[in-house]
């Protein structure tokens, strides 16, 4: 099976365990040459305009969803469906008075929008988005702008630098709402950052590698084996830390309407707002898409191996290139679908969940799955073989079990009465109960007695 | 320790993370595929008005399309917010009738006096509420154009129900 898998990653993905006597045939990417040059400005353009088109679709999915979730109909009367809603919003925002606040840090206030806007849109040059396309010329096109060895790392590192037009922006608005938006988001971001990078860690032990590609390639190998089954966990991890890096509900502590306005974007107005707003979109989407193809197998089609062995077709790369798509829009669905139900957190429950549970469920699961694969490698079972996908699979159903069951007994995270001492609340629940029963008692006696009248 | 703190042993189905979580999306998910919304799509739809719903003046019209004012000067006298100005004039049969009429609907609070103690029932308070103006001289409506509106007029009360129970 692993045969006719077509190795396209670096040749970092030599070093990795695969099954003795399965040779991974490589073809070494194009680095030169003008037919690349070509390629990658048509790759370039292609993802960016993709992209901006997607943000603005993905404003007016977001508040006709929301509109529907609340009974409502939202945007419907630019174009068909309101589909130009986001358009008109542009020229409204690009034809408005921009204000400076008095006292702002002009250069840093006008530097943050940019800052939060542009590591979104950088991340998007590692992510393969679909199968590579040979040429007739067996020149191997790669489908992501550039190809980095270093794939993950330079994610995390990009997406790090998210923080600082978040921070920035807070700080240079010299508004005490804005500064404490900022605040808030640089310890949120940062907290969660460390969960999100720990994670990782398994997806990046059974790849062997951590570039992208071969992430990819690993889970496009195995039919149905994405990550998702084999990493449960990390992939819940990751996911709840991404909704905390892209400041959305029920992480949305840095705007926080009801407390701060609007956060670190108060003093923002016209374009300026827009870039956040923007920003904020397209930082889903580069979540989405890291969800998508680190556990959810990339532009992987599942239940089939036809999209991954040769010859590979431009008909191939469009496909998986929908596929993509369609899996980072159902993300991106699911994170408009929690925002429109599920409310904010407070401070210290974020916090708490991000040092308390999110960090140490990480690290202990990186200990379960490299026991795991060190026993299954022991036992003679390598990555790729069926034996060592199921063993995994069997392991995680007991994780998921545990970690639910655990979740699910109604213990909150750093609730209010957590500072009171444990006899004080025994003592509180039973005055409580107490004052409930006799309540009750009255209410019947009343309702008896009014009864008889 | 605060006196008075009230500590409540809740059901876990309502502080679980994963179950209350998981109805909750299922509660907006029912909404979302809600073929029933609740906006009025208003150029398109409108909400009807009530019978009494009190708006923009009227002034009624006999059957030879004069007003039916008579010039006594009683909406002018009862009218709390002082908006009507009314001159009166008097033909060469006696017959009063207004010279100027005019309503600054900027300044009406809209009461409906002028209609309860019009003798006449010449001048009405209108089941009609889009209004807009390029200017605010615009909301001062003379005679001709009170006589020119179409819209129903207000039925200050419902004859079956006079105390409006």
């Amino acid at each position: 099976m692993m045969a006719n898998v077509l190795g396209i990653a670096s040749a970092l993905q030599q070093g990795l365990a695969t099954a003795p006597g399965a040779p991974i045939q490589h073809l070494a990417p194009l680095q030169s040459g003008w037919v690349w040059f070509l390629a990658t400005i048509v790759k370039l353009l292609l993802i960016f305009t993709m992209y901006m088109i997607g943000v603005m679709f993905w404003i007016w999915v977001e508040r006709r969803v929301c509109a529907f979730i609340q009974d409502r109909r939202g945007p419907n009367r630019v174009g068909p469906h309101g589909l130009l809603q986001s358009v008109a919003d542009g020229v409204k925002n690009i034809m408005k008075e921009e204000t400076y606040p008095a006292e702002a840090n002009e250069a840093l206030f006008v530097l943050a929008p940019a800052l939060s806007f542009i590591p979104a849109l950088i991340t998007w040059a590692v992510i393969p988005f679909g199968a590579p396309w040979v040429t007739s010329g067996g020149q191997v096109i790669d489908m992501a702008l550039a190809p980095l060895p270093i794939g993950y790392l330079f994610i995390i590192s990009i997406a790090s630098l998210g923080v600082y037009g978040i921070v920035l922006a807070g700080w240079a608005s010299n508004n005490k709402y804005s500064l404490l938006g900022g605040l808030r988001s640089s310890a949120q971001m940062v907290s969660y950052e460390i969960a999100m990078g720990m994670a990782i860690i398994p997806v990046l032990l059974l790849a062997g590698n951590v570039s992208l590609d071969a992430i990819v390639q690993q889970q496009a190998a195995g039919g149905f084996a994405w990550n998702v089954v084999t990493c449960t966990i990390a992939c819940f991890i990751f996911w709840v830390a991404a909704f905390a890096e892209t400041n959305r509900v029920p992480f949305d502590l840095p705007e926080a309407e009801s407390e701060l306005v609007a956060g670190y974007h108060s003093e923002y107005s016209a374009m300026k707002f827009s870039m956040f707003f923007i920003a904020e979109y397209a930082n889903v989407t580069t979540a989405s898409a890291l969800l998508a193809t680190l556990f959810f197998g990339g532009w992987d089609i599942p239940f089939t191996l036809w999209d991954n062995v040769a010859p590979h077709t431009f008909l191939k790369t469009l496909l998986t290139f929908g596929f993509l798509w369609a899996k980072i829009s159902f993300f991106i669905f699911v994170f408009i679908w929690v925002r429109w139900t599920v409310p904010r957190f407070r401070y210290d429950q974020l916090m708490a969940l991000g040092w308390k549970v999110m960090l140490p469920l990480a690290l202990a699961y990186i200990v379960v799955i490299a026991a795991a694969c060190l026993g299954l490698q022991m036992a003679g079972f390598h990555t790729g073989q069926w034996q060592f996908t199921v063993g995994l699979v069997i392991l995680n159903v007991i994780c998921v079990a545990i970690v639910f069951w655990l979740m699910d007994r109604g213990r909150i995270i750093s609730p209010a009465y957590s500072r009171l001492d444990r006899r004080d609340i025994d003592k509180l629940r039973r005055a409580a109960l107490d004052r409930s029963k006799f309540q009750a008692a009255e209410s019947a006696a009343s309702a008896g007695v009014g009864g008889a009248d | 320790m605060a006196i008075g703190v009230k500590v409540l042993e809740r059901p876990i189905e309502q502080t679980s993370y994963v179950r209350a979580t998981l109805q909750g999306m299922g509660i907006t998910l029912r909404h979302l595929f809600n073929p029933e919304k609740v906006t009025v799509q208003y150029p398109e739809e409108k909400w009807s008005l009530s019978p009494r719903w009190r708006g923009t003046h009227r002034m009624l019209t006999t059957e030879d399309g004069k007003a039916k004012c008579v010039a006594c000067g009683l909406c002018p006298s009862i009218c709390p917010a002082n908006c009507i100005k009314l001159v009166p004039g008097e033909d060469e049969n006696g017959n009063r009738y207004p010279l100027v009429f005019e309503i600054d609907e900027f300044r009406c609070i809209f009461c409906g006096y002028c209609q309860e103690v019009c003798p006449e029932e010449a001048i009405h308070v209108g089941r009609h509420y889009e209004n807009s103006e390029y200017s605010r001289e615009g909301f001062v409506y003379d005679l001709e154009r009170l006589m020119a509106q179409t819209h129903p007029v207000c039925e200050m009360w419902d004859p079956a129900d006079p105390k409006g129970e």
